[in-house]
């Protein structure tokens, strides 16, 4: 089976704002978009015009409820892709070293040409964020846009992956999540990031950031009347409000 | 090879993206963002937000980043096609641009030489309205409109009835500096990234809250602070609560509007008589108002007096009172108490009194300012911007119900009482507006002439009965009756009639109808059943059929395209010029005026021409005014880039606003061969920021004022005034009365006193009052959601956008599932006045508990879009169009059949619909969506069963040519 880099120099990855994701699905296609033309190309889709059209996407987002009886419901939009975890159970069960996590980065990849579509590491993967490609036979995943993040034909500041440039509510973020001093790891630390499903332990680098608590900024919860009277009438409102109204 | 040794990958990580970039204009919605479209082998290969571009900065949306599929849909036209078969049929052949536009020419000269207004010429959600009005006039018909209509025109009239500017894309909220922010309805559409962008911003400030008020928690909805789940076409009620609230507290900025308001006005108090409720006026025709200090009755233009909003005052010997005495003493009514009002709208009164004092304590308390010197336009000299961060905006949900001008006016007058119109931390109005109340030019077309401009472009404003387009015994003069007594103000057309007008032949019969993306036959009409049959109507005595000739354009196999006897086949966005026009709707922001144009990116591989393109060659053809010389050679042979730089609708004013004259100059100046160069080079837009103490407070800010008028933008350089009392109202109501020279006809007099109304309030939607009259047998409203990443209907053939949505449930409460027994995945009947659908329900929490919902325009016709016959959209998704009416045909007078339309604006009133619930018996239960209709033929039917795209380009990322492990071992279903 594969083995997992020793140590990892940086660990690049996401941090998702649950507080502002509207489920615009902005990020899922235009993943699709540069991946289908990108390192795993093409992320084919079958019966694109049918009856069940399906395809591979490295990034999906799912909208569900969360009931409860006494707050009401919560509609929550959840955009799911490869955590590209440190100890990624993806990698260690591929019988052919074709899934192996990058030493230099962590991130967290399939070679399609040692790939053999036994779909062990989908198994393995309690996240579900593998993506099999039916038509290639092999497995495919979030790439974290290996080849837009130091694409050298790229202005700088577009060196991050699709999803994070694309997103219009601003809601996700990319960096070094294993660097202290990292913007990225600042603002997880600040709005207290949390690792999606710990107690699989796979210590995932991507980071999903709850909606804000926000305290009561309001100092009361009705008005107070200019008249006492509960069942004024208006000449009695406009004689007080007269004055007011200056 | 040794397949067990472990082999490391050689990752390309700087691979080639493209050969080159282009920019232009997304088109893939309504919100016109800048896109760079990287082409690689002549192909795109990535379509990206535009960092430099003023309106997404940088983002795009899912449908923007579908752009790519939406250029390789196998749904796209090829050729001109004429009919050949039964209209509705599907049975084409395919001829040659000369010979479609022969016959195009051949049928519209006729109308032209003899009564153009024979031709109803109707455009979708095209965005060159500037041109296809202007097209409409020189051809001589007054029949023209877009599809506002459906769309838009409560928000857009009510705005600019009121504050001389509007939401929908007239104005933004002030994303950076407000700190509550009120959402009224779906508004996932218009104006798409900027909200998202403006959400995102919002909330990740501590002092800030996000309330929405939507029956349903999606989008948008779910990520707010406070959810409001109230009941569809009350909004209304739910602003009279706060503003009864608000008043009774006194939490009103006075001074604001003192200043800036009407609310001072002296209005004539003289029931029965022609001047009763309209403003006083002197000799110059300036309003009055009543000055305390000096207790006399003075002009408004002395705004340093200390005018009175309250007492009783003579003038002229007759009682005035300012209209603000009018105004509150309506909006105190105790049926406007919170209490009064919880249980018709679903929300607590606790709540409604809790959102109140919050709007309260931010407006008044949170005031925030920027310290910038500024001169209002009295003179007055201030040293910063003062602003009230309470911000609103709605768009859908208001729009699509009947009361939906009346309840937006309601919004903006609750937004001048809190003070928080353009300015800081508020609702913010977009260049060229604000204007004057209300804006020019009135619509033309009162006079119709063989070959004959109509004089005007054909929608306007009407500010009087005298403005309507109706004849000597008040029948309407338009196809779709828009200005008429019907729908007085239909400052966007009423594109959901015409097509029943013109089958009737009421008012009269037409010969042409000629449309341009707009999928009348589908989910783009109300009642699509009979739509689609009034298109195929013959009449019996000659075998011909109602609607005699129908020319369409369209880039893509609609389900309009069968019902066409000419189809014009129009490039897709990526393939044309464009020009988003300041003459139009055009892509400007709070901070600065802004334009765009589009740039054809690729070349067509097909026989298909711009729309533009061939309207301008129809011009020259038909030998319109505007559209030749004097030779009659045609003026712009080069199509319609030729037009948006040559075009001058009054001297140097053209359909683009930058790089003018020398190529300096903006808004006005000399035609510059160069402009469109210079657009290509900056993005394909154009902007120009305003000077900061300009941003600001506009209707009075002076340096603001003379800009915009030395632009055009406004024909007076004087201030705007909000106009809260509406007097423009009031004298239709007078005309209701018999006051005046226009009467409107005996069984419309009831209903133009009762809805047209100075001082706005709300009122039952009609659908509701029908089922009130009728034992309220359809107690559930049903309304829709617009998905965000898909929302116009070619958005659903996209290969990859139909992989996220492409079948719709019919969403319920719990409530609703309990009291009928329902379960989720029940097959069940949904019935509403005019008809009935069968679908599969789900059950949901985030939802209003009287209220059924789905997700809109995910249905499409069998064989329509180009996808397969057993597609979900077609065979398990519907429309809620088919049960709405398009008609009142209930209406207490029965004398007239009015459309189910907002009596003002003539807004399609399609948030309307009542509706019951049952499920579906046994033997009903074929798991099968009901009504189906007959398959649409396709002949140019193209089959793909893989979609690969992205294989073709170069491929240098895999550098080790191995046999590959899987090869090896032979487990690949490949295998050679």
């Amino acid at each position: 089976m594969t083995s997992l880099p020793k140590k990892q120099n940086k660990k690049l990855g996401l941090v998702i704002d649950l507080d502002i994701c509207v489920g615009c699905h902005a990020c899922a296609v235009s993943c699709k978009e540069w991946n289908t033309s990108g390192h795993s190309s093409p992320l084919h889709d079958i019966d694109p015009y049918g009856d069940d059209p399906t395809g591979v996407w490295f990034n999906r987002i799912h909208t569900f409820e969360v009931e409860s009886e006494i707050n009401g419901s919560k509609t929550v939009h959840f955009p799911k892709s490869c955590l590209h975890c440190s100890d990624a159970p993806c990698v260690t069960v591929c019988p052919t070293g074709a899934s192996y996590k990058r030493e230099e980065d962590g991130i967290v990849l399939v070679n399609p040409d040692t790939c053999i579509g036994c779909k062990l590491c989908s198994w393995a993967c309690p996240y579900g964020a593998r993506e099999y490609d039916e038509e290639a036979g092999i497995m495919k995943k979030c790439t974290l846009c290996v080849d837009k993040i130091y694409n050298e034909n790229l202005p700088e500041s577009d060196r991050v992956p699709a999803c994070v440039s694309t997103c219009p509510a601003g809601a996700r973020s990319f960096g070094d999540l294993g660097d202290e001093n990292s913007e990225i790891f600042k603002l997880v630390e600040e709005r207290n990031g949390y690792d999606l499903m710990p107690e699989q332990e796979c210590a995932p680098t991507n980071k999903y950031l709850p909606p804000r608590e926000k305290n009561d900024q309001f100092s009361s919860d009705k008005l107070s009347s200019v008249t006492q009277d509960n069942d004024f009438t208006f000449e009695t409102w406009k004689e007080i409000i007269k004055d007011a109204s200056k | 090879m040794n397949p067990f040794k472990n082999q490391t990958e050689e990752v390309q990580t700087s691979p080639k993206v493209s050969d080159e970039i282009k920019q232009t204009t997304c088109f893939m919605c309504a919100c016109r963002c800048g896109i760079n479209v990287h082409l690689l082998d002549n192909k795109i290969r990535y379509i990206e937000g535009n960092k430099n571009h003023p309106t997404n900065k940088g983002v795009l949306c899912a449908k923007g980043s579908a752009g790519i599929m939406q250029q390789n849909s196998p749904a796209k036209l090829t050729k001109p096609l004429l009919r050949t078969g039964e209209r509705g049929k599907g049975e084409f052949k395919e001829i040659e641009w000369s010979e479609a536009m022969e016959i195009a020419t051949t049928w519209l000269s006729e109308i032209r030489n003899t009564d153009p207004k024979k031709l109803a010429f109707f455009t979708g959600r095209d965005q060159s309205q500037s041109l296809t009005g202007w097209w409409a006039n020189q051809f001589g018909t007054c029949n023209f409109a877009a599809h506002g209509g459906f769309c838009s025109v409560n928000m857009a009239a009510a705005g600019l009835y009121t504050i001389g500017g509007s939401f929908w894309e007239f104005g933004e909220v002030d994303w950076e500096h407000t700190k509550y922010f009120i959402l009224f309805g779906c508004a996932e559409d218009h104006h798409s990234n900027p909200i998202k962008m403006g959400l995102g911003k919002l909330k990740s400030k501590d002092d800030s809250k996000f309330v929405s008020i939507n029956p349903i928690k999606t989008g948008y909805s779910a990520i707010a602070d406070e959810w409001i789940g109230i009941r569809p076409g009350t909004d209304g009620l739910l602003v009279h609560s706060i503003i009864y609230e608000l008043l009774k507290s006194n939490k009103v900025d006075w001074e604001y509007l003192k200043r800036y308001t009407n609310s001072n006005w002296l209005v004539y108090n003289n029931p029965g008589k022609e001047n009763h409720g309209l403003f006083a006026r002197d000799e110059n025709n300036s309003p009055l108002v009543y000055c305390k200090d000096n207790k006399k009755i003075t002009t408004t233009k002395d705004q340093n007096s200390n005018s009175a909003f309250f007492g009783k005052y003579k003038y002229n010997n007759l009682e005035v009172i300012p209209s603000f005495e009018l105004l509150s003493k309506e909006y105190l009514k105790p049926k406007y108490k919170p209490e009064n009002i919880s249980s018709r709208i679903d929300v607590e009164v606790d709540v409604i009194k809790r959102i109140t004092a919050e709007i309260a304590e931010t407006a008044f308390e949170k005031e925030i300012e920027i310290k910038v010197e500024w001169e209002d336009f009295n003179g007055k000299k201030h040293s910063s911007f003062k602003g009230r961060p309470v911000s609103m905006h709605a768009m859908r949900g208001i729009s699509a119900h009947s009361n939906g001008f009346n309840t937006c006016k309601l919004i903006h007058i609750l937004q001048t009482l809190l003070g928080s119109i353009d300015v800081p931390g508020g609702f913010r109005y977009k260049a060229p507006y604000p204007k004057h109340v209300v804006p020019g030019p009135k619509p033309a077309g009162k006079i119709v002439k063989a070959n004959t401009p109509i004089g005007g472009m054909p929608l306007g404003f009407p500010t009087s009965p005298d403005d309507l387009l109706t004849d000597d015994n008040e029948n309407p003069l338009r196809i779709d009756k828009a200005y008429s007594w019907e729908n007085p103000l239909s400052a966007h057309g009423l594109i959901h009639m015409v097509i029943n007008n013109a089958w009737k032949g009421d008012p009269y019969k037409i010969d042409v109808l000629f449309m341009y993306m707009a999928n009348m036959a589908w989910n783009s009409s109300m009642n699509t059943k009979e739509t689609i049959k009034k298109l195929t109507d013959k009449d019996k005595d000659t075998g011909e059929y109602k609607i005699p000739k129908i020319i369409y354009s369209d880039a893509y196999y609609s389900e309009t395209v069968p019902y066409a006897d000419l189809v014009l086949p129009d490039t897709t966005f990526l393939e044309r010029w464009d020009c988003i026009s300041l003459l139009d709707r055009p892509i400007s922001s709070a901070d600065s005026a802004a334009d765009a144009i589009r740039q054809p990116i690729i070349k067509p591989s097909r026989d298909v021409k711009p729309f533009q393109d061939v309207l301008i060659e129809l011009g020259a053809r038909l030998g319109l005014p505007g559209f030749v010389n004097e030779d009659f050679s045609a003026k712009f042979p080069n199509g319609y880039s030729d037009y948006i730089v040559n075009h001058e609708r009054q001297p140097g004013v053209g359909p683009l606003a930058g790089w003018r004259g020398d190529g300096n100059e903006f808004g006005k100046g000399a035609i510059n061969k160069n402009q469109i160069h210079e657009y290509i080079d900056n993005g394909c837009f154009h902007s120009h920021e305003f000077s900061e103490n300009q941003k600001y407070f506009k209707f009075t800010n002076k340096a603001y004022l003379n800009f915009a008028h030395e632009m055009g933008w406004i024909a007076k350089n004087e201030p705007i005034v909000m106009q809260l009392y509406s007097e423009e109202m009031q004298k239709f109501r007078l005309a209701g009365e018999g006051f005046g020279k226009k009467i409107p006809p005996d069984h419309l007099k009831e209903r133009i006193i009762k809805y047209f109304d100075p001082i706005p309030s709300w009122y039952q939607p009609f659908e509701e009052k029908l089922n009130a009259d009728n034992n309220k047998i359809y107690e559930l409203y049903a309304v829709t959601q617009r998905p965000p990443h898909m929302y116009h209907s070619w958005g659903s053939q996209n290969a990859w956008l139909r992989q996220i949505t492409n079948l719709n449930y019919l969403y319920i409460s719990k409530h609703i599932a309990k009291t009928n027994n329902l379960k989720n995945f029940d097959w069940v009947w949904l019935e509403s006045f005019s008809s009935k659908i069968k679908v599969q329900c789900k059950i949901m929490q985030g939802v209003n508990k009287n209220t059924v919902w789905t997700w809109n325009a995910i249905g499409k016709r069998k064989g329509a879009w180009n996808l397969s016959p057993d597609a979900p959209e077609s065979n398990k998704s519907f429309l809620l169009n088919h049960l709405i009416s398009d008609v009142l045909s209930n209406a207490s007078n029965k004398n007239s059949i009015i459309s189910n339309s907002d009596p003002i604006t003539g807004q399609a009133a399609w948030y309307d619909l009542k509706v019951k619930i049952y499920k579906c018996s046994d033997e009903e239960n074929d798991g099968k969506i009901y009504p189906s209709f007959e398959i649409i033929k396709n002949n140019s039917r193209r089959n793909i069963s893989i979609n690969d795209y992205g294989k073709q380009f170069p491929k240098e990322y895999s550098k080790n040519n191995l046999t590959k492990i899987k090869e090896f071992i032979g487990n690949s279903k490949n295998i050679k």
